[in-house]
C-alpha cells in the first residue's frame, strides 16, 4: 500500500487531533500526533515528517521557542494553527521560518491547499519560467508580463514584487519578509509602502482592484498571491 | 418636679453606664486613708484567691517598700517584668504598659494608681495607663489613698497642711466597678508605724510627728469612709434607677461657675464639681469674654482652668459681653441654671471695692436662681495682675507715650501762638480733642498721660493767672477739674471702645473663617478638594503646620496626606496611630505622649474615626481657649466632609455595581437565547446526519452539512463579538494604528463573506487615488463583517449592496448602503445601543454587532451613523480622521 506524505500534528486538543487525522487520513496521508512541543520535537526528529501541522496553543512550550529549536537543524515546513487575536504571534513566527498559518476555525480545504503549497515549496523543483494565472501571463526569463496579450508597464519595484509572490506563490508572505527582500532591512517598519504598491498592482493586474482574486491580502500578516 | 417618677434621661444614662461597662474590664479600687493600712497586702490577698478559681492573674507593678509580709504574698504570682526608663542619669523601671496588652491577662494589678511615669512614657500618669488597661478590656485591681483623689486634694492640705501633687480624676472613683476600702483605726496605724512596719526605722519618727499625727489620721479616715459611702449610694441610686425602684430622686439641678484665669478659680471649680457630683447635677464652666485683653500668663491659666474643668466633666461655655454680672445672668436664664457660683478673693480693699461689686450685681440679678459665694484665702500671686493695676496696664509701648507727649506739646506750642485770637476755653476744647484723637490712635496709658499733661499746661499756660498753677476765677477751677475728668473717662472710654471694636472684628474674623470652611468644603467636589481646603484653611486660621492621615477600611494610611505642611517622621506617626487606636487626643498640650512635636486628635464622625489632624502651632505656646473650641469645631467638620465623600464613594460603587450586575444580567440572557439556536442546529443536523435515510442522500446530506458550517460561523461571530464587546468595556482594546488602504479593508472583509454575498450584486466604488488612511486593519475588518453581516440579515435574498468611500474635509467616509426596508426613524440611535433589536426583526443577531463597532470607530476618533435612504434601504456610514501619509519610494534594488 502506497502511503502519502507523512504528517506531524501537534496541538494539545484531543479533539482537533481527531478531526484532522480523520480529514488528513481520508486524503491519503499518514498522520501521527503530539500533544507537547517536547513530545513533538522528538517526533519530529525520529520520524522525519514531510510537514508539521503546529497549535499555538501549547502547554509546555511557546510556539516561537519550538520553531526555533526546528529550525537549527530542520527545514520541514510548518503550518501553524492560531486565534483570531494572536496576530503577532503568528507574524512572528512566520518570519522565525514557519510556512502559512490558518486562523481557528478553519476550513479542510484551506488546509489541505495550504499544505500541498507548502510541501511543493519544499522540494527542490525547477520553478517554470512562465507563470499565467487569471487574463495574466509573467515571462521570467524576459521579465515581461501581458494581461490578454497585451504587455503591462511596471516600474521595477512593482515587478520585483510580482517575481517574489511568484516565487511564493501560494504561500503567505509577511510585511517584513516582503519589505526586507524588495527594499532593504531598514524599511522592514514601512508598511504604508506595502499598501501603495499591492494597490498599484492590483489596479494593474486584476480585474476588479477593489475585489482581488490573485493578490490577496491577508490581514494583520502580510500578503499571497493565489493561483 | 415630680420626686416619685424617674427621669427618662437620666434612666438611660443609667441604662448606658451598664452597658457600656460590659466591654470595659472591670476596676477594683482598694482604698485607705494613708501608707500602711495595707492595701497592697489586701490586693494581693485578694488576687490570689481569685487566681485559685482559675483566672489569669499577672502582677503589672507592686511596691512592696522593703515590707516582708508583702513581699512573701508575691510568690506564685505572674510578675510582669518592668521597663526600664532611663532619666537623669538614673534607670527608673516603670510599669510595661504595652507587655500587659500583648499578654492581654484577665486580671493585672497595678500598684499605687496616683504614680507619675517617667518622661518618654506613653502616658503621664499611672491612672491613664489603667484606663488604656481597661478600655482593652482587662480588669485591673489598683491601690489608692484618698488624699490623691483631685477633688479632696484641698480639704487634705488644709487638714494636714501637706500639699498633694500626684492627684487621680474622681471619675476613676465613679467609674469602679468595686471599692474595697482598707480600714485601719488611727491608733492601730500609729502602732504599726512604731513597729517598723510601714517605714523604715530612719522615717517612722518624722512620720509619727507630721502627717502620721492622730488627728489628722482621724481626719483623713472619715474622709475615706465618706468617699466609700458616696459611691456605694450612687451604685445603689443606679440600680434603683434601672430596676425602677422609687426612691428618693434628686432634683434636676443645674450649675454654674464663673471661670477667671486666677489660679483661684481652680478650687471654684473643684468645689462646682464636688457639689454637682453630690446633687446629681450637670454643671457649666463660663468664662465671660470682655473687652478687656489678657496678657500670656493670664491666657496660660485661663486654659489651664477651663481645659480641668472639661477634665472634670463640665461643658466649657465661654461667652462674651461687655459686662460680666449681665453676661453670666444671661447666660444662666438661657441655660435653665438653678445655682451661680462665683468666687471672691480675698483682696485689697481696693480690689474688693472694684469687685465686690460684681458680686452684689449678680446676686441682685440673680432673681430666682442661688448664688453660692465661694471665699479664697490666697494672697495675689505674683503672676496676677490685680484690677486696679489692670486700669493702668495697657499693650502700648514707650513709643506710644512719646508720641502723645510729643503731640501735647505740638499742640500746646500751637495754641500758645492763637491765644490771642481764640482765648482759652477754646484751646482747652482743642487740648480735650487732641486726648480723644491720642485715645483712639496710640491707647489708654498715652491717652491718660496726655490728659494729664494738658490739663496741667492748659493750667499754667492758658488760664488765668498765666504761668502759675493757681486760678484766679471759680469757673475756672470747675473748668479745669472738669476738663481732667472729662479727659480721663472720654480718654478710657475710647480706648474701651477701640478695644472692643478690635474684640469684635476678631470674633467676626472666626466666625468668618468657620463659614469659609464650611462653605468651601461644602464646594468641595473629591476627597482632595476637601482635604485641600482644610489643610489651606486651618494653616492659615491656627498659624500652624497641618498635617492630615486617613484611614481606609479601618487602618490608618501609611503616610500623610500630601497636601499636608506637616512632616511626619516614625515617632510622630506612631502618636498618629495610637490617637487612631484610641479616639483621643495626644501629644503636645496633652498628658499622653506629651514629648510629641505636634497635637494629634482624631476626625470622629457618629460611625468611625476617619483619620487623624496634626498640627504644629508657629507660635510655642499652647491654644488658648477659644482657639481650643474653633479647632474642635473645625475637626468636627472636616470629619463630616470626610465621612460624606466616603459615603459618596460608596454609594457611586454601590450603584456601578448594581449596573453592571444589569448589565451582566442581560449579557447572560441574550447570549444563551443566541448560542442555543446555532447550537441546536449543529446538534440536530449532526443526529440527522446518522440516520439513514439522510447519509444516503447526497442532497440532504449537503444541505445538512451546510446548516452545521453556517452554524459554527454564526457561533465564531458571537464570540468574536463578545470578545471585543469585552475589551471595549474595560478599555483594554488596543489599536495597532497603521496606514491602510480602504479598498484593501474592503475587499478582505468582501472575501471573507463571499458565500453570503454569492447571490446578491455587490458594487465597490473606491477613487485609487484616495490616500492611505491610518486605522487599525484588523479592527475596521470587523466593523465592515458585521455591516455586511446584519445587510444580509436583515434584508431580503437578492437585494444589491452598495460600499463607497469618499474622502471629503479632512475625513475619510466609507458607506454601505443596502435595498432592505430600512430602519424605522425612531430607531436610528438606538440600533447602536447594546443588546438593541429592532422589534419584529428576523432573529439571528446578538444585539452586540452594531454597538460593538460603534465603539470600534469611536477609538478611531471617528463616527458611525445610520440614515435611510428613499429609493433604497439603509445607509451605515463609517468616518475616519484623514491626513497627509508620509511618502514612498521606489526600491533602490
Amino acid at each position: 500500500m502506497t502511503s502519502g506524505p507523512h504528517i506531524l500534528v501537534v496541538d494539545d486538543e484531543l479533539q482537533i487531533r481527531r478531526f484532522l487525522r480523520i480529514s488528513l487520513e481520508a486524503n491519503g496521508y499518514v498522520v501521527d500526533e503530539a500533544g507537547t512541543g517536547q513530545d513533538a520535537i522528538v517526533k519530529s526528529a525520529l520520524q522525519r515528517p514531510d510537514l508539521i501541522i503546529l497549535d499555538l496553543g501549547l502547554p509546555d512550550m511557546d510556539g516561537l521557542e519550538m520553531l526555533k529549536r526546528l529550525r537549527e537543524w530542520s527545514q520541514i515546513p510548518v503550518i501553524i494553527l492560531s486565534v483570531r487575536d494572536s496576530d503577532r504571534d503568528k507574524v512572528g513566527l512566520l518570519d522565525a521560518g514557519a510556512d502559512d498559518y490558518l486562523t481557528k476555525p478553519f476550513s479542510t480545504e484551506e488546509l489541505l491547499a495550504r499544505m500541498r503549497t507548502a510541501m511543493r515549496h519544499a522540494r527542490p523543483e525547477e520553478k517554470p519560467a512562465v507563470v499565467s494565472f487569471g487574463e495574466i501571463q509573467v515571462d521570467l526569463a524576459r521579465r515581461s508580463v501581458t494581461r490578454r496579450g497585451e504587455m503591462v508597464k511596471l516600474t521595477p519595484t512593482e515587478y520585483a514584487l510580482l517575481r517574489l509572490l511568484i516565487q511564493h506563490a501560494g504561500k503567505v508572505l509577511t510585511h517584513r519578509q516582503i519589505l526586507h527582500e524588495v527594499w532593504g532591512k531598514e524599511y522592514v517598519q514601512e508598511t504604508h509602502y506595502l499598501r501603495v504598491y499591492f494597490a498599484q498592482l492590483r489596479q494593474k493586474l486584476e480585474e476588479d482592484p477593489t475585489r482581488p482574486m490573485f493578490i490577496l491580502t491577508e490581514p494583520g500578516v502580510g500578503y499571497r498571491l493565489h493561483i | 418636679m415630680d420626686k416619685q417618677r424617674p427621669d427618662p434621661d437620666q434612666l438611660l444614662a443609667a441604662v448606658q453606664r451598664q452597658e457600656n461597662n460590659q466591654h470595659r474590664g472591670k476596676l477594683k479600687i482598694f482604698l485607705g486613708m494613708a501608707a500602711g493600712v495595707g492595701k497592697t497586702y489586701a490586693m494581693l490577698e485578694s488576687a490570689r484567691q481569685v487566681k485559685t478559681s482559675g483566672i489569669d492573674v499577672v502582677v503589672g507593678v507592686v511596691e512592696t517598700h522593703g515590707r516582708a509580709e508583702t513581699q512573701a504574698l508575691l510568690t506564685d504570682l505572674e510578675v510582669l517584668p518592668r521597663r526600664p526608663v532611663e532619666y537623669h542619669n538614673t534607670v527608673l523601671q516603670e510599669m510595661d504598659l504595652d507587655a500587659i496588652l500583648n499578654r492581654q491577662p484577665q486580671l493585672v494589678l497595678v500598684d499605687e494608681l496616683a504614680h507619675t511615669n517617667a518622661p518618654g512614657s506613653r502616658h503621664i500618669k499611672r491612672y491613664q495607663d489603667v484606663l488604656e488597661i481597661l478600655e482593652a478590656g482587662i480588669d485591673v485591681y489598683t491601690t489608692v489613698n484618698v488624699q490623691h483623689f483631685e477633688s479632696r486634694t484641698d480639704s487634705v492640705q488644709q487638714i494636714t497642711g501637706v500639699q498633694v501633687h500626684e492627684t487621680v480624676p474622681d471619675t476613676l472613683i465613679e467609674t469602679a466597678d468595686r471599692i474595697e476600702l482598707v480600714d485601719l483605726s488611727p491608733e492601730d496605724l500609729r502602732r504599726r508605724l512604731a513597729e517598723g512596719k510601714v517605714y523604715t526605722a530612719e522615717r517612722v519618727e518624722v512620720a509619727a510627728n507630721n502627717f502620721f499625727r492622730l488627728g489628722n489620721l482621724t481626719a483623713l479616715r472619715e474622709m475615706a469612709l465618706r468617699l466609700t459611702a458616696e459611691r456605694v449610694d450612687h451604685q445603689l441610686q443606679d440600680y434603683m434607677q434601672v430596676k425602677q425602684i422609687a426612691g428618693p430622686w434628686k432634683s434636676g439641678e443645674r450649675l454654674m461657675v464663673a471661670v477667671s484665669p486666677a489660679r483661684f478659680s481652680e478650687r471654684l471649680i473643684r468645689w462646682t464639681r464636688r457639689m454637682a457630683y453630690n446633687l446629681e447635677a450637670s454643671w457649666l464652666a463660663v468664662y465671660v469674654d470682655t473687652a478687656r485683653q489678657l496678657n500670656p500668663s493670664e491666657k496660660d491659666g485661663l486654659a489651664r482652668n477651663l481645659a480641668m474643668a472639661r477634665k472634670l466633666g463640665a461643658e466649657v461655655v465661654i461667652a462674651s459681653g461687655e459686662n460680666i454680672a449681665t453676661a453670666l445672668i444671661d447666660l444662666a436664664r438661657q441655660r435653665n441654671i438653678t445655682q451661680i457660683v462665683i468666687g471672691k478673693p480675698l483682696r485689697s480693699r481696693w480690689d474688693e471695692f472694684l469687685t465686690g461689686s460684681l458680686v452684689d450685681r449678680v446676686i441682685r440679678s440673680s432673681g430666682s436662681i442661688d448664688v453660692y459665694v465661694v471665699t479664697g484665702d490666697e494672697p495675689a500671686q505674683p503672676g496676677q495682675t490685680s484690677q486696679a493695676r489692670l486700669v493702668l496696664q495697657t499693650h502700648s509701648n514707650w513709643r506710644h507715650y512719646a508720641y502723645s507727649l510729643a503731640i501735647v506739646t505740638a499742640i500746646s506750642l500751637v495754641d500758645y501762638f492763637a491765644l490771642a485770637g481764640i482765648g482759652y476755653q477754646a484751646i482747652g476744647l482743642i487740648e480735650l480733642f487732641a486726648v480723644l484723637l491720642i485715645a483712639v490712635l496710640l491707647g489708654r496709658g498715652p491717652a491718660l498721660l496726655a490728659a494729664t499733661l494738658s490739663a496741667l499746661s492748659w493750667n499754667y499756660f492758658f488760664i488765668e493767672p498765666r504761668f502759675t498753677f493757681a486760678i484766679y476765677r471759680t469757673q475756672d477751677v470747675i473748668l479745669f477739674f472738669l476738663y481732667f475728668g472729662i479727659a480721663a473717662v472720654a480718654g478710657t472710654l475710647t480706648a474701651r471702645l477701640r478695644e472692643q471694636e478690635k474684640r469684635a472684628r476678631t470674633n467676626a474674623e472666626r466666625t468668618m473663617a468657620l463659614y469659609t470652611l464650611t462653605h468651601e468644603l461644602a464646594q468641595a467636589l473629591n476627597m482632595d478638594d476637601i482635604l485641600k481646603t482644610a489643610l489651606s484653611q486651618m494653616s492659615i486660621i491656627f498659624d500652624a503646620d497641618i498635617a492630615i492621615i486617613l484611614a481606609q477600611e479601618g487602618k490608618l494610611n501609611p503616610a500623610a496626606h500630601p497636601l499636608s505642611t506637616l512632616q511626619l517622621n516614625e515617632k510622630e506617626y506612631s502618636v498618629a496611630a495610637w490617637v487612631f487606636e484610641n479616639g483621643k487626643p495626644a501629644g503636645r498640650f496633652t498628658d499622653t505622649l506629651p514629648m510629641a512635636t505636634a497635637y494629634y486628635t482624631p476626625l470622629l464622625t457618629p460611625n468611625r474615626t476617619v483619620g487623624v489632624v496634626g498640627l504644629t502651632p508657629h507660635q510655642v505656646s499652647r491654644f488658648s481657649a477659644e482657639q481650643e473650641i474653633l479647632l474642635e469645631t473645625f475637626i468636627g467638620q472636616v470629619a463630616l466632609m470626610i465621612e460624606r465623600e466616603l459615603l459618596d464613594e460608596a454609594a457611586d460603587q454601590a450603584a456601578m455595581l448594581r449596573k453592571s450586575e444589569n448589565l451582566y444580567n442581560t449579557l447572560l440572557n441574550s447570549i444563551s437565547h443566541e448560542m442555543r439556536t446555532p447550537i441546536a442546529t449543529i446538534s440536530g443536523a449532526a443526529s440527522g446526519l446518522e440516520t439513514e435515510q439522510i447519509r444516503l442522500n447526497p442532497e440532504s446530506r449537503s444541505v445538512l452539512v451546510q446548516d452545521i458550517r453556517d452554524s459554527a460561523e454564526r457561533l465564531n461571530r458571537l464570540v468574536e463579538n463578545l470578545l471585543d464587546m469585552s475589551r471595549l468595556e474595560s478599555g483594554r482594546l488596543q489599536l495597532r494604528m497603521e496606514w491602510c488602504d480602504a479598498a484593501e479593508v474592503i475587499g478582505v472583509a468582501v472575501k471573507q463573506m463571499e458565500k453570503r454575498l454569492a447571490k446578491r450584486s455587490l458594487l465597490i466604488q473606491h477613487d485609487p487615488l484616495t490616500p492611505l488612511v491610518q486605522m487599525d486593519f484588523v479592527l475596521i475588518e470587523q466593523v465592515l463583517l458585521n455591516l455586511l453581516d446584519n445587510a444580509c440579515l436583515y434584508t431580503p435574498a437578492g437585494t444589491p449592496i452598495e460600499i463607497e468611500t469618499r474622502l471629503q474635509s479632512g475625513r475619510l467616509e466609507i458607506t454601505l448602503t443596502d435595498h432592505g426596508p430600512g430602519v424605522p426613524e425612531d430607531a436610528l440611535e438606538q440600533i447602536f445601543e447594546k443588546f438593541y433589536r429592532i422589534p419584529n426583526s428576523p432573529t439571528g443577531g446578538t444585539g452586540l454587532g452594531l454597538s460593538v463597532c460603534r465603539g470600534i470607530v469611536k477609538a478611531h476618533g471617528g463616527q458611525l451613523s445610520a440614515k435611510n435612504i428613499p429609493g433604497a434601504g439603509a445607509r451605515f456610514s463609517i468616518l475616519l480622521p484623514a491626513s497627509n501619509p508620509p511618502p514612498v519610494k521606489e526600491s533602490a534594488k
